[in-house]
């Protein structure tokens, strides 16, 4: 059998390789990780926080009309499409979501990240992230209050001088106020590092 | 232009691909651009959602993979692989029919990220509606390469053939892995190893063995004299199959994947260096006698600064993927001026010089000297600039984020004279790039026959 065959080729190098790679070191974790269940988005919905509550009273029209009220359902409805917005604004490509065992991490961020904090649906794609521009989100949640983080997505400079994060202003309608989409990334942002705690994965913190 | 029905190599096919995979360059280069400015604290366009800055990131990047490198190497394959196997390529209308999809693909692409339907996953932030697109693409991309490469029949194939037979297959397989299991059944760190294995496979089973395959051709093609070993070929081939694909752990160290894992991937990591050193051996040794050739060769210039440039980033990555080095370059811009000596300083320059050597050829007159040298000229020293500045600034970053007493800002602070430079250098490769493209027009239109130029491209068939 010479190795320049196209057959031998094909198998062995095309498909071989990369199966053998990918039952190695791929998938490996995934099923090591198999008997921890994924949260889905009732349980990961079913206390929601006082932020959430706090945007309620503070803009009842659009809450309302978004989310509905500020119970399991619509809690879910808000994380879901706060997630959506963090992925298609890119910024998990300028914030990480994970706090790695490195000086300096755990003084900044909190307690190193564990697999096991990662296994819920929102985390579907994972949203670890490559690159540091800004400060990782693993454990922001209830670090700031709304309004910081509201005032900080409509300009961040004005909060934090010299910040060079976007402005983003289609977050927010003609008088200023949160739409929507507003109201659901800070929904998200606020849960960061929340559900953890919540579910006693996270005792230490 | 010559363009018989029947003949081997439809060569307007080949042009169009690479005029497609410049349009493409320019833009996501116009992207990478502007991007750079919201580092320097003056977007261009503040506020605007359509142009927000991290949209234009994967803008820049995507259209980088899928729009220029993939555009590009279809058109690379459509040359050389009816020259290598003697036949044509399955079918005309197959071709075609692979040109205008892939088009549609790149606009829905780029004109998806921009509208806020991207994917979360790095290197296919290409929105959900467009991957089975992109499969078919790949499917029939495949199709009409092994039809000629299975009629031919041959008992022993040359390397570029097995590259381009196992790029296809791993990027069908990476492909489908890397875009549905993350995305909707292996969530967190599980489905993170899945993802650190796309992105890595994705350079390193689809860019790195077509870009190799190529260079295996055009090499001797422009050199006009075989590959120095064809053993040596087969160990750079099969240890780039059997050590990239366990490589890919590495871009998520000392991440909650089982430590196992983690040091597994660092020591096949280190295995690349078998890889580098071999095949950067055989073309070194392939180019001895003919070395003056890279005085007057604009091609064989791009090529082998593109070796070296091989030769460095392999070297580099062999060294950051240590846990030590990891601690402090992970996250910071290292590993974007790694990304760029990669993607631009490798298979960018290679691809360039595909372009330099067929381009000339196909319209039978020269590049015009003057403007392609320095457009080569002003891609190598803006990149290498780019490489070296970004690499400083990652050490900088790194070593500050170490101590938990400087605030975050500081780091900022610390980087903004360095993403100045990085501007900079960025505005050079891009306006290496017009100059490239003006010189293939001139040619394209007769207008090239510059006095005093030296006769160093090939024209010849």
């Amino acid at each position: 059998m010479r190795p320049e065959k196209f057959s031998f080729v094909f198998l062995v190098g095309g498909v071989l390789m990369f199966f053998f790679a990918f039952v190695t070191l791929v998938a490996s974790p995934w099923w090591m990780l198999k008997k921890v269940p994924v949260a889905q988005m009732e349980e990961l919905a079913l206390h929601p926080d006082e932020y959430f509550t706090q945007m309620k009273a503070k803009y009842p029209d659009t809450f309302a009309a978004a989310f509905g009220a500020d119970d399991s359902a619509g809690y879910a409805k808000a994380l879901k499409m706060g997630r959506d917005i963090y992925i298609a604004e890119a910024c998990w490509h300028c914030h990480s979501q994970y706090v790695r065992p490195v000086p300096g991490e755990t003084e900044r961020f909190g307690k190193v990240s564990t697999a096991t904090e990662y296994q819920n649906v929102l985390q579907l794609p994972q949203l670890f992230g490559t690159r540091r521009v800004g400060p990782d989100l693993t454990r922001v949640g209830g670090k700031y209050d709304n309004t910081w983080h509201f005032n900080h997505f409509k300009n961040p400079p004005a909060l934090v001088e010299g910040s060079i994060m976007p402005s983003y202003a289609w977050f927010f309608d003609k008088e200023g106020n949160p739409n929507a989409k507003g109201l659901a990334i800070v929904t998200y942002v606020q849960w960061l590092g929340t559900w953890p705690r919540v579910k006693g994965l996270d005792e230490e913190w | 232009m010559q363009n018989a029905e029947n003949s081997l190599v439809d060569e307007k096919l080949v042009r169009w691909h690479f005029v497609a995979g410049l349009v493409c360059l320019l833009l996501s280069m116009l992207g990478g651009l502007t991007y750079s400015f919201q580092f320097l604290g003056r977007y261009p366009f503040p506020g605007l959602e359509l142009l927000s800055p991290g949209r234009i990131r994967m803008f820049h990047t995507n259209m980088i993979a899928y729009g220029w490198i993939v555009n590009a190497f279809i058109g690379g394959l459509a040359y050389v692989v009816p020259k290598l196997t003697d036949r044509p390529l399955a079918s005309r209308k197959l071709s075609w029919t692979i040109f205008f999809a892939w088009q549609l693909i790149v606009v829905l692409m780029g004109g998806g990220i921009l509208a806020g339907h991207a994917q979360g996953i790095e290197w296919t932030e290409t929105p959900l509606f467009v991957d089975p697109l992109i499969v078919l693409g790949v499917v029939l991309v495949t199709i009409n390469i092994f039809v000629p490469i299975l009629k031919a029949r041959h008992e022993a194939y040359y390397v570029s053939v097995w590259y381009f037979v196992a790029a296809m297959i791993w990027t069908a397989l990476n492909y489908l892995m890397g875009n549905y299991l993350p995305q909707y059944i292996v969530p967190g760190t599980g489905g993170a190893a899945i993802t650190s294995a796309f992105i890595h496979n994705l350079v390193g089973l689809l860019v790195t063995p077509l870009g190799w395959g190529l260079l295996y051709y055009f090499v001797p093609a422009v050199l006009k004299k075989p590959i120095y070993s064809h053993a040596l070929s087969l160990i750079g081939f099969w240890s780039l199959a059997f050590f990239y694909p366990l490589n890919s752990v590495h871009h998520y160290l000392y991440s909650p994947i089982p430590m196992f894992i983690q040091y597994a991937s660092v020591v096949a990591s280190v295995g690349i260096h078998v890889v580098v050193y071999t095949v950067a051996y055989n073309f070194f040794a392939t180019l001895r006698g003919n070395g003056t050739a890279l005085m007057s060769n604009i091609p064989l210039r791009f090529f082998y600064l593109g070796i070296i440039n091989y030769i460095l980033t392999c070297f580099q990555c062999a060294v950051q993927v240590t846990l030590s080095a990891q601690q402090i370059i992970h996250f910071s811009d290292w590993v974007v001026g790694h990304a760029h000596l990669v993607m631009f300083g490798v298979f960018g320059f290679w691809i360039l010089g595909m372009m330099a050597y067929l381009w000339p050829k196909m319209y039978k007159r020269p590049l015009p000297w003057g403007i392609a040298s320095a457009a080569f000229w002003l891609c190598a020293a803006g990149n290498f600039i780019l490489w070296a500045d970004l690499g400083v600034a990652g050490l900088i970053q790194g070593f500050l984020w170490r101590h938990a007493s400087v605030p975050w800002i500081e780091t900022i602070r610390a980087s903004q004279p360095f993403w100045l430079i990085r501007t900079f250098a960025g505005t050079g490769m891009l306006a290496g790039i017009v100059l490239l493209v003006v010189a293939l027009l001139k040619t394209a239109r007769g207008t090239s026959a510059e006095a005093g130029a030296p006769a160093g491209l090939p024209v010849e068939g």
